[in-house]
């Protein structure tokens, strides 16, 4: 009897602290304060993209085709299970016929529903604009991808080779376009925006009124996709 | 508690021994299951990036829901204080926390990254409704826990009413918390909705009533007290009136969405012409779910054999509402230009499908399973159950 009841005492403790923990570290998160892991960036910049689905043709997929050498992703022939940082899609509109094709990746809202939902942190917003996960944070649950209007993510379905240094990347987590952060941080700008023979992606500064992209946006109206959300999108579109 | 004979469970060994093995089996493929998955990665499952949360999710979220209602017995005795009701309360409270573990187990061993869970205590983000729920069943543990000890622990007995009281309103926040993960989905139509906090409420009242009274019928059957006919009865009645509650709050979320005319689309595919899920929809959720035990619960005849066979249809209805939620919901297409027509190497503009794998199958039940071993080795070790219930009618 007494071994029974110390054994139950046991049991209760050891899974009551299993149990109990996280809500436990979660009332001592609220309370510490996180050391800011966003230190290197800059709030001044707000790094945007403008395409101009106008020059963007039908049937190119140079900037798909780029962003894939750049980020070392590709298709192992998983059908819907593969990633796609970033596709082409061709739209049509019903009512007038007209059709146009743009390039469509992770939107880097302003305010992210991904980074709202992600329960680990991993989702991020930099200060400067650009959203990205965390790869050593992702736990996998893919609420991310739930949220996402934009259906920019992708889960990882099976082990990958050939990873490219600066972006790691791992089976069972969730990634992103994150705007060639690692190119943007040393003064470049993303693989797509470069690769485009339209010219049709412009890559810059939104906070820099003398940059081409801001010069752009003054000039034209440009629209976000599902502007009804209110995201305040830096990937803003030409012609639609 | 006081002047309530309680015993722990003991039961034929063979019959005893027979349903350990199946369900320590069923738990050992659910563990092969989710080894396979994670050693393959989850490309081997019906999941893609299209449907990213496919059927282990499907019985994790009935088992989290059910896990909540399954408190309802022990409510009904401790808040509302109904003293007939108060022998059942330990079980009601035991129940509710294997169901919560049942579930929880399955959602863990689904992420991408299993291994990472300690990564999931130690970072969280405040403003992730995935982070309030861990807290949220971290804390349904604690205060349940808390219950059931008073209740089991006579001296303490005086603090039932209180910690019953608490863990009522705890259970009603945790299962707003599960139905806001979808209630706060912005960007799709199927899921962003307030209703689907209570309509999830709604939802955890009739299927943790529905097993209540199922796991007493099997345990009856395992040496523990048989349940009366009259509170079998009884307890079919609420399950009735739970039933129709339910089936409101299902009403006003699909009427919301057809009146306006951006819903209809999506409301003519869940309903009328996507396939699987219309039949889910009215086969499953509306007539085995609602319909039929309806009838067997609050028609003019009712049996408690009737009753028991309502409670199995709601479990059965009630797992194909929930599929119904989860994967019909993801497989409408997320628009990135609303009213145009797309195409795209990823599915824009078209239909996703799922066809959920073995492994996610026996993932899925594995949680089940788990759920009633642990109910098991707790009646089995603690004076979970009355002697008889015979004399509480």
């Amino acid at each position: 009897m007494t071994d029974r009841r110390t054994f139950l005492k046991t049991a209760l403790a050891a899974g009551g602290a299993i149990a109990i923990g996280p809500g436990l570290f979660l009332v001592a998160e609220a309370e510490a304060e996180a050391r800011p892991a966003d230190e290197p960036f800059s709030a001044k910049q707000r790094w945007g993209l403008l395409i101009d689905s106008s020059r963007c043709r039908t049937g190119c997929t140079s900037c798909v085709e780029a962003c894939q050498k750049e980020q070392g992703w590709h298709s192992d022939n998983l059908g819907a299970a593969d990633p796609q940082w970033i596709r082409k899609v061709e739209a049509t509109d019903p009512r007038s016929g007209a059709s146009i094709s743009l390039p469509v990746m992770c939107q880097h809202c302003a305010h992210p529903p991904c980074v709202d939902v992600c329960p680990t942190g991993a989702s991020f917003r930099r200060v400067d604009g650009i959203v990205q996960v965390d790869r050593h944070l992702c736990i996998g649950c893919r609420y991310c991808m739930m949220a996402c209007p934009y259906r920019a993510r992708s889960f990882v379905h099976e082990a990958i080779q050939d990873q490219r240094t600066h972006t790691p990347r791992g089976k069972g987590c969730v990634e992103a376009c994150n705007l060639c952060s690692h190119r943007v941080d040393t003064g470049g700008g993303p693989a797509c925006a470069e690769a485009c023979p339209e010219g049709a992606m412009v890559f810059g500064d939104l906070n820099d009124p003398n940059s081409a992209i801001s010069l752009a946006l003054r000039k034209h109206h440009a629209v976000q996709l599902r502007p009804d959300l209110k995201l305040d999108n830096g990937v803003q579109y030409l012609g639609i | 508690m006081a002047g309530i004979a309680t015993a722990t469970l003991v039961s034929p060994p063979r019959r005893l021994q027979g349903v350990a093995a199946v369900l320590g089996m069923v738990i050992v493929l659910a563990l092969a299951s989710a080894l396979y998955m994670e050693e393959n990665g989850h490309w081997v499952t019906g999941m893609t990036n299209y449907v990213v949360w496919g059927l282990p999710h499907v019985f994790a979220i009935f088992l989290i829901v059910a896990a909540s209602g399954a408190l309802n017995v022990a409510s009904i005795a401790s808040v509302f204080g109904r003293t007939a009701y108060k022998p059942l309360a330990p079980l009601s409270g035991l129940l509710a926390v294997a169901l919560l573990a049942g579930g929880l187990s399955v959602l863990v061993l689904d992420l991408g990254r299993p291994d990472r869970l300690l990564v999931a205590m130690l970072n969280q983000n405040l403003s992730s409704i995935f982070a309030w729920n861990i807290f949220l069943y971290s804390g349904f543990f604690a205060v349940v826990g808390v219950y059931l000890w008073t209740m089991l622990a006579r001296r303490y007995s005086r603090f039932t009413t209180a910690a019953g009281t608490m863990a009522f309103v705890w259970r009603l926040v945790l299962t707003t918390g599960t139905g806001s993960i979808f209630g706060f989905l912005v960007a799709r139509d199927a899921y962003h909705s307030a209703v689907m906090a209570p309509l999830f409420i709604a939802m955890s009242l009739v299927y943790g009533l529905a097993v209540f009274l199922l796991v007493l019928t099997a345990l009856g059957a395992l040496g523990g007290p048989e349940a009366p006919p009259d509170l079998v009865r009884r307890l079919g009645k609420l399950l009735g009136i739970l039933v129709a509650a339910q089936l409101y709050f299902v009403c006003v979320f699909h009427l919301t969405n057809l009146y306006a005319e951006k819903g209809i689309a999506l409301e003519r595919y869940l309903l009328l012409d996507g396939g699987v899920y219309p039949w889910l929809f009215w086969i499953g959720q509306v007539v085995l779910g609602g319909v039929l035990p309806l009838v067997l619960c609050l028609g003019p005849r009712t049996t408690s054999a009737g009753q028991l066979l309502a409670a199995a249809l709601v479990v059965l209805g009630g797992l194909m509402q929930v599929y119904f939620i989860v994967i019909g919901g993801q497989t409408y297409p997320l628009s990135v230009l609303p009213d145009w027509i797309l195409h795209s190497s990823f599915g824009d503009g078209q239909i996703s499908h799922y066809a959920p794998s073995l492994p996610e199958v026996l993932l899925g039940i594995g949680g089940v399973a788990l759920a009633m071993t642990l109910v098991l080795i707790g009646c089995s070790v603690l004076r979970i159950l009355p002697t008889t219930l015979e004399h509480h009618e």
